[in-house]
């Protein structure tokens, strides 16, 4: 494929507001995840909450879109100057020829959770006030970011469970190289709500302890929250020399289970060679592997079959949800944000909470900060459903 | 910019539609249209256990993927493919929401497995075995053209056959009241970059500031303005007809998408 500029992206989790506190905890090696004290779950897990979302107001226009998922989505875009940058890019190509491809798997699935506490008894309606379209609807998050930054081209939320918002790069990029826009506000937003919560719980695939990717005592993930957002345009001729560009996109299915990956990696290894071969890289040109790394023991097993068997035992890799927590359908936009990070500073980041690596797990997995060159990042994400997306990102040289 | 490609297979299922030689009668005027409750099959192709724990939404999705590869004699193995849907599974989203609304809020694992968008993509990979990529995609009521532009996208950039399935089924109160789709509707189109033995139509999309088409039937147009998939119908009035013309599908509140027809035949 031909390449893409990432001209501007920013990213919001329970690491911080912003680039600069999310770069400076992957240095510290410190993470965000804390015990779950989110609204009233009672479950015995810890969370990658972000703080102040709740005192979020979106502007007065917008009002009707007000739940967490936008306010999250809404405080994310102050980071950075990345609604500035939005609106210069719509300027300069033109409204229409601006797309907006965002990811979530929940939206604002919480605010229907609250509707349904406060049915009314005789009847059983929901409250009149609970708004279904701008909130609970997939499609909610692209609808109040393309208001919000005043594009008109086309727009799309894909919710492929947790590839959602790395699969969001592949929509973008057919449409750019189909000549239909010239580039596009890709991302994903998700945010904490109850089913979620009590439904990995339900699936005994959350831990009581902050998740620990590729420990032999790994045990589960950890649920975060996290809006992500990145400005994907056509490559102009001369781009700075300290640009990241968007390489390579694999996509690909496992056919195999709703919820558990192919035991050996299969789909995940294939959407990994796919985006090898988009980018017309070898496995010996990636640098570092942002691993899907949920801390299940099925999950990392498998990935690391799938990178073992496409890279051998040497290219460093590590998760970065020991940090952030599973962010879910924010993941892939997060971890390409964290992945284009790491490019601009020559950082390989450790894993965090992971003490003793499984034994078993043959892929280079580090817990300590490596610092070298970085020109290429595969990132990859994986979800429910068998959906696979594999990114390559990397320097303009 | 336009783009091209060539219609192979259609699958279709709605209130008093039951496949794609029928609903060509019914479109183009040759059999009167009776609206009667959608009849979902039962999803054969999968193995037993995952089809007792399908719900609707799958049900339909799966019936129009496969009618439409089997009518285009296409291997689904090998397609890639795009679900657009303006919700996922109502029922499991109210029953989900229902359970968290108890005390002792136990949500099942099957259901919060099958809550996930693209529960029917992850069924129809299982199902035909097709480990190609596939993209769940929501767009609210513009999620048919979505998914349109999306497949049609797909085909130019990476050009072998693809699937699109485009599909909506009704939520039960209390959120029917809030989003009032009255059944389940939903439309599967195979399409190709080249013209083969089975293609029916040429079709070329493009962006448009027009206003969409409407049906001239009044029951099909309250079909057409009820069910966001039916959207489509003034697309498959084309293809019912002599595939030749050209229809303005609904889309978003700044554009539509205009569709021009050929036939192959």
């Amino acid at each position: 494929m031909t390449p893409l500029l990432i001209s501007a992206f920013t990213a919001t989790s329970c690491l911080g507001r912003g680039v600069s506190p999310t770069l400076s905890s992957l240095l510290e090696q410190r993470s965000g995840l804390s015990r779950c004290e989110f609204e009233t779950v009672k479950i015995d897990t810890y969370v990658g909450e972000v703080a102040g979302v709740d005192e979020q107001h979106l502007p007065a226009a917008l009002r009707i879109f007000d739940c967490r998922n936008n306010r999250l989505a809404e405080l994310a875009l102050q980071q950075d100057g990345f609604l500035e940058a939005a609106l210069a890019c719509a300027a300069r190509w033109g409204r229409a020829r601006v797309g907006v491809f965002l990811g979530t798997s929940t939206a604002g699935m919480l605010q229907t959770e609250l509707a349904y506490r406060a049915r009314d008894p005789q009847s059983g309606a929901l409250p009149e006030s609970y708004e279904y379209a701008t909130t609970q609807n997939t499609f909610s998050i692209a609808d109040y970011m393309r208001r919000r930054c005043g594009v008109e081209g086309p727009a799309a939320v894909v919710s492929s469970a947790c590839a959602s918002s790395a699969k969001v790069f592949g929509s973008a990029r057919r449409m750019i190289e189909a000549g239909i826009i010239d580039a596009a506000i890709v991302g994903g937003t998700d945010s904490l709500c109850l089913t979620t919560l009590y439904g990995f719980h339900s699936l005994q695939l959350s831990s009581s302890a902050p998740c620990r990717p590729f420990d032999v005592a790994r045990d589960g993930i950890s649920i975060g929250e996290a809006a992500a957002f990145a400005l994907l345009e056509r490559l102009p001729e001369n781009p700075n020399a300290n640009s990241v560009l968007l390489y390579g996109i694999g996509e690909s299915s496992d056919a195999y289970h709703m919820s558990a990956p192919h035991p050996e990696g299969l789909g995940a290894k294939s959407a990994m060679q796919a985006a090898l071969s988009a980018a017309a890289l070898e496995p010996g040109d990636i640098d570092y592997i942002n691993l899907h790394g949920t801390g299940t023991p099925s999950n990392d097993r498998s990935e690391s079959q799938a990178v073992t068997s496409l890279f051998g035992p040497t290219t460093p890799c590590s998760s970065t949800k020991g940090a952030t927590g599973h962010t879910l359908g924010a993941a892939g936009a997060l971890e390409a944000v964290i992945s284009a990070l790491c490019i601009q500073h020559g950082l390989m980041p450790g894993g965090v909470h992971t003490s003793r690596i499984d034994p078993t797990l043959t892929a280079h997995y580090i817990k300590d900060n490596r610092f070298s060159s970085v020109k290429r990042v595969l990132s990859n994400s994986f979800g429910f459903g068998g959906t696979n997306c594999s990114l390559i990102l990397g320097g303009a040289q | 910019m336009k783009l091209c490609a060539y219609i192979d297979g259609i699958g279709i299922l709605g209130p008093g539609i039951s496949d794609w030689t029928q609903a060509a009668d019914l479109l183009s005027g040759r059999q009167p249209y009776a609206p009667a409750a959608t009849v979902l099959p039962i999803p054969s192709m999968l193995p037993p256990a995952e089809r007792r724990r399908t719900g609707r939404v799958v049900k339909l999705a799966l019936a129009i993927a496969s009618q439409a590869t089997s009518s285009a004699g296409a291997d689904p193995a090998l397609m890639a493919s795009v679900f657009a849907s303006s919700g996922g599974d109502g029922h499991i989203c109210h029953e989900i929401c229902e359970a968290l609304a108890q005390p002792a809020r136990e949500v099942s694992p099957t259901r919060f497995s099958n809550s996930v968008h693209n529960v029917a993509a992850g069924y129809w990979s299982i199902a035909t075995g097709s480990m190609a990529g596939s993209n769940a995609l929501c767009a609210f009521d513009a999620s048919f053209a979505a998914g349109l532009l999306e497949v049609l996208s797909l085909v130019a950039v990476d050009p072998r056959p693809a699937l699109l399935v485009a599909y909506d089924s009704e939520y039960p109160q209390p959120l029917h009241a809030k989003r009032s789709i009255p059944d389940a509707f939903g439309v599967a189109l195979v399409l190709a970059p080249r013209r083969g033995a089975r293609s029916l139509a040429k079709i070329q999309g493009t962006l448009t500031d027009e206003p969409a088409d409407s049906m001239a039937d009044p029951q099909f147009e309250a079909l057409r303005r009820a069910i966001p998939a039916a959207r489509s119908l003034p697309l498959l009035s084309l293809l019912a007809t002599d595939c030749r013309g050209r229809a303005t599908l609904d889309y978003l509140d700044v554009a539509r998408v205009a569709v021009q027809l050929e036939p192959c035949h």
